[in-house]
């Protein structure tokens, strides 16, 4: 029997297939519209309002006349997130340390990964709202609002994610090279930091890059616990300045010059977070397992 | 047999703390080694080798009993090779040398395994020390990816808390010899060590394992993973290795059995069925089993 | 090979203990249990304090009443959340509803439809979109998104009154452009998680469809999306776990109005959006401040639940498939041991 005779399928089920892929294709072209309309939107009304000075001179708090720029936002916000990082990453990697390396039948460590998974869910206002329970009203360390209550909070929403990350690179590390160092008379820690970390440490830092560009975006969390300022400050210790706050706060403004404002420091915070997200893939393809 | 046991020239007079002249049970029919291994005329005596004695091994993974009343002496100076179908528990009695098989969650493991006069099971026994006392060269090669080839080959020294006596370079050089792969990569110790062939890795490995200087070598079916000529240069490796150390090697491949171990024993699920002369267990075994499976009937 | 010097390396008994690393194993072990449990004691002690605070707001409105009175009127000291509530369970519904079907449009083309070469790059794209912080999509929202569709919005106002909750005036910020925005924050996530699901779908399964003459489409109809049911449905409730969490592009966007609209153009309100929005006022109000508090517990609540549920799914669905990650080391041991 040769092709043309085979029976041809119906016209209608050709069809069906045919209007089905198409409308599948169109729906994927439709998820990408809003991503095209916010960066030709971000770069047409955010280049405008770069320039030196723009990165260069603090906020001043006018409303007409000369506005200043975002300096104490972007170095509160990298002050910001760099202590957060201090304080998830390590934490994150020693739990999921702990889950893979010696917790891989507890019950224990079986909770522990559930309320681990939890803590992805919870929105992000809910951490904020936990640390101005605990350590703003409170007045934890003689301040109200501090950056560094700031950073706890935006270290709580990256614990997760660092956690998840390490947890799925530690895991990938294969049994074979744990075998081969514990055979050799290796004493157990040393196993895990000296064979097995270095191995999953290209995925952890994935993780951990990933983490840090969601953090850097973050507003709610700010908003109750590191506030608004104009100042540059480096003290941790007092109400600090960041991008996503200053652009909240500038884009409600009933000014065209602050709503510009807040157009270049968006434009500038999601280039920030772009390029950490490109570092972590970067880092994710240099991967050691194969 | 063992053709250097025919030529025992001299017999060490300092016994130092790593040849005990503790007499090993054999079941061998000629060759005694009391304390001292013979080796080619001239050359200092193996002073690395020690004897096993693995006596009523019982191992499980969970409840699944998988060794039973094992008892075997493992001679010093000599292979021993492990042979037996699939599942019938010879990796498990390896692993159990070395108190590998209990980092298995689940899974534990009684009985005595003598290393010459110390039990290994014993309570006051370190079993992080006894890892060090005992190498293992796994089925795949794993070499340590992070690691350069000279790295990997110190990672025992360095990780395993033997700060180096003798210059490092030195120990990595010697071990590299040892497991005949110095001469194709001494021009790179600096590479990654996975970037070598499969039995390029295995070597490695195996230079890995002697760099501490373990008294016995296990070796758990180290060509599976391997073409004929890589697996015919480890059998050579291993007929050079015996000089200095005792080898206990699992294995598939019942000819690899004949050409590199002087006792053979075959192991049936999870049970000793026959321990004899490698010759004997091929030619002229006494258990109906032993040559039904070398005869190629089943497994 | 073994000459005598290398035997003077000195050699510890086997039944000499390494001090230090017999001290260091157990410290190191259970140095990482306690922080583990760290995680377990922060979550314990934030929900304690929350509970706390919100304690007084609560016992002042009563809690059944905090969460279904419809009046929500700090200025009288009237804590009726119900407009909060609706608005919450409003916008994300509009987003699962507009975003789901695109999520999994892109998860289904991407993963089975699009050529190779095109699928990796687009799912970057999709992805991409995750990356856009909160506060810019407010942003867009306010300044590109309502200006641009309110006449759309009108007209479809007008023309389809006849529909529930359609009719009357439009205003610029409102529960649709609210759901609008949710949907293209939740999208990302929702393919991500549905493309992974997708992904375990055996092979043998789909091919058995096509070779019995199924098209491509009938393929997937018949093998793919039932396979992946669960797991999709999952997907979509931590879709809308997110779009219920979500507060900064929502306040922007939904007007801030503490009524329940009659009208998906109306403006609204959500329970996150109250937390942001009235912060501020609230300071010196410790009553407000507390109702404040209480709102963000009931969020709280709704979103562990809410992914506790979807956790679950997604886990069940994936683990079907025994995927290509490390095995567990008793059953890698088992088959490595073998013999």
């Amino acid at each position: 029997m040769s092709i043309e005779t085979l029976p041809r399928i119906a016209a209608r089920r050709r069809r069906t297939d045919q209007i089905m892929r198409g409308l599948v294709g169109l729906g994927t072209l439709i998820a990408l519209v809003p991503l095209v309309l916010v960066i030709y939107y971000l770069l047409k009304r955010g280049l405008g309002a770069w320039s030196a000075d723009f990165f260069t001179t603090d906020p001043t708090g006018n409303f007409i006349g000369d506005q200043g720029g975002i300096k104490s936002a972007l170095l509160g916000t990298i002050e910001i997130v760099l202590l957060a990082s201090a304080l998830a990453i390590p934490i994150g990697v020693s739990v999921a340390l702990y889950l893979v390396e010696f917790g891989k039948r507890s019950r224990f460590a079986a909770t522990v990964r559930y309320f681990v998974d939890v803590m992805t869910g919870v929105p992000s206002i809910v951490f904020g709202l936990f640390i101005y329970v605990t350590l703003v009203l409170n007045g934890w360390l003689g301040s109200s609002f501090a950056g560094w209550k700031g950073a706890v909070a935006l270290g709580l929403l990256m614990l997760p994610v660092v956690t998840r990350a390490a947890e799925v690179a530690l895991v990938l590390v294969p049994q074979s090279l744990r075998e081969a160092a514990l055979a050799l008379g290796v004493p157990r820690y040393r196993v895990v930091l000296r064979v097995v970390l270095p191995t999953a440490l290209p995925g952890i830092l994935t993780g951990a890059l990933l983490a840090v560009a969601r953090a850097a975006g973050e507003t709610a969390p700010l908003l109750f616990t590191a506030t608004i300022v104009k100042d540059t400050s480096f003290n941790l210790n007092g109400p600090m300045n960041s991008l996503p706050v200053q652009i909240f706060n500038d884009l409600q403004q009933p000014s065209d010059a602050l709503v510009n404002r807040a157009w270049g420091a968006a434009l500038t915070l999601v280039a920030m977070i772009l390029i950490t997200s490109l570092l972590a893939r970067l880092v994710a393809k240099r991967s050691a397992i194969r | 047999m063992n053709p250097e046991t025919e030529n025992v020239t001299e017999i060490p007079e300092s016994t130092d703390s790593s040849s005990s002249p503790s007499p090993i049970r054999s079941t061998l029919g000629g060759a005694t080694q009391d304390g001292a291994t013979a080796t080619v005329a001239g050359e200092t005596p193996a002073s690395h080798a020690k004897g096993i004695t693995i006596t009523g091994l019982n191992a499980w993974y969970g409840s699944q009993h998988s060794v039973r009343d094992f008892t075997l002496p493992v001679a010093r100076g000599q292979v021993t090779a492990l042979i037996g179908p699939s599942g019938s528990g010879k990796s498990t009695v390896v692993r159990c040398i070395n108190r590998m098989h209990e980092e298995i969650p689940g899974a534990r493991a009684e009985g005595s395994v003598m290393l010459d006069d110390v039990d290994l099971y014993g309570s006051s026994v370190d079993v992080v020390a006894v890892r060090r006392a005992i190498g293992m060269v796994f089925q795949k090669p794993n070499p340590f990816p992070t690691f350069s080839i000279f790295d990997n080959v110190a990672a025992g020294i360095k990780l395993a808390g033997g700060k180096g006596e003798g210059n490092m370079r030195d120990r990595v050089e010697k071990s590299l010899r040892g497991a005949a792969l110095w001469d194709e990569v001494k021009d790179r110790l600096g590479e990654p060590g996975i970037g070598l062939s499969g039995g390029q890795q295995q070597r490695l490995c195996i230079a890995r394992a002697i760099a501490v200087e373990p008294d016995v070598i296990l070796m758990d079916e180290p060509c599976s993973a391997l073409d004929p000529g890589a697996t015919l240069k480890i059998e050579d490796l291993v007929h050079e290795l015996k000089k200095d150390y005792t080898i206990a090697i699992v294995t598939h491949n019942m000819q690899q059995a004949a050409r590199v171990a002087d006792t053979t024993c075959f192991m049936l699920d999870g049970q000793l069925v026959e321990h004899a002369p490698t010759e004997k267990i091929f030619s002229n075994p006494d258990d109906s089993r032993t040559e039904e499976y070398v005869t190629g009937k089943f497994g | 090979m073994a000459a005598q010097a290398s035997t003077a390396a000195p050699r510890r008994g086997l039944d000499q203990r390494s001090r230090f690393a017999q001290i260091a194993d157990p410290a190191f072990r259970n140095t990482l249990t306690v922080v583990a449990a760290l995680i377990l004691v922060i979550i314990a002690f934030f929900f304690i304090f929350l509970i706390a605070k919100a304690r007084p707001a609560l016992a002042h409105q009563g809690v059944l009443s905090f969460i279904f009175t419809n009046d929500w009127n700090p200025g009288a000291q009237i804590y009726g959340a119900w407009p909060l509530v609706a608005g919450s369970l409003i916008t994300a519904a509009t987003a699962l509803v507009i975003g789901v079907p695109i999520a999994l449009a892109a998860a289904l083309y991407i993963g089975e439809l699009a050529p190779r070469r095109v699928a990796a790059p687009l799912a970057m794209l999709v992805d991409l979109l995750a990356a856009v912080p909160s506060v810019v999509y407010g942003l867009w929202g306010i300044f590109v998104l309502i200006p641009a569709l309110r006449p759309i919005e009108q007209w479809f106002s007008d023309t389809f009154s006849f529909l529930p909750f359609v009719g009357g005036n439009v205003a610029g910020p409102n529960y649709f452009i609210a759901g609008l925005i949710l949907a293209i924050m939740i999208m990302p996530i929702v393919s991500a998680i549905s493309r992974d699901v997708i992904a375990t779908v055996p092979r043998d399964h789909k091919e058995a469809a096509l070779a019995l003459g199924a098209t491509r489409w009938e393929m997937l109809r018949i093998a793919v999306l039932p396979y992946s049911r669960a797991g999709i449905v999952g997907a979509s409730m931590l879709g809308l776990g997110r779009a219920i969490g979500e507060t900064i592009a929502v306040t922007l966007v939904i007007g801030n109005a503490s009524v329940v609209g009659s009208s998906i153009f109306d403006q609204g309100y959500t329970l996150a959006a109250v937390v942001a929005n009235e912060f501020g006022e609230a300071a010196a109000d410790d009553l407000h401040t507390g109702a404040l508090i209480a709102a963000g517990l009931v969020l709280f609540v709704l979103t562990l639940v809410i992914n506790g549920a979807a956790r679950a799914l997604v886990n069940r669905a994936e683990r079907k498939q025994l995927t290509v990650s490390a095995p567990e080391p008793a059953a890698a041991a088992s088959a490595a041991v073998g013999a």
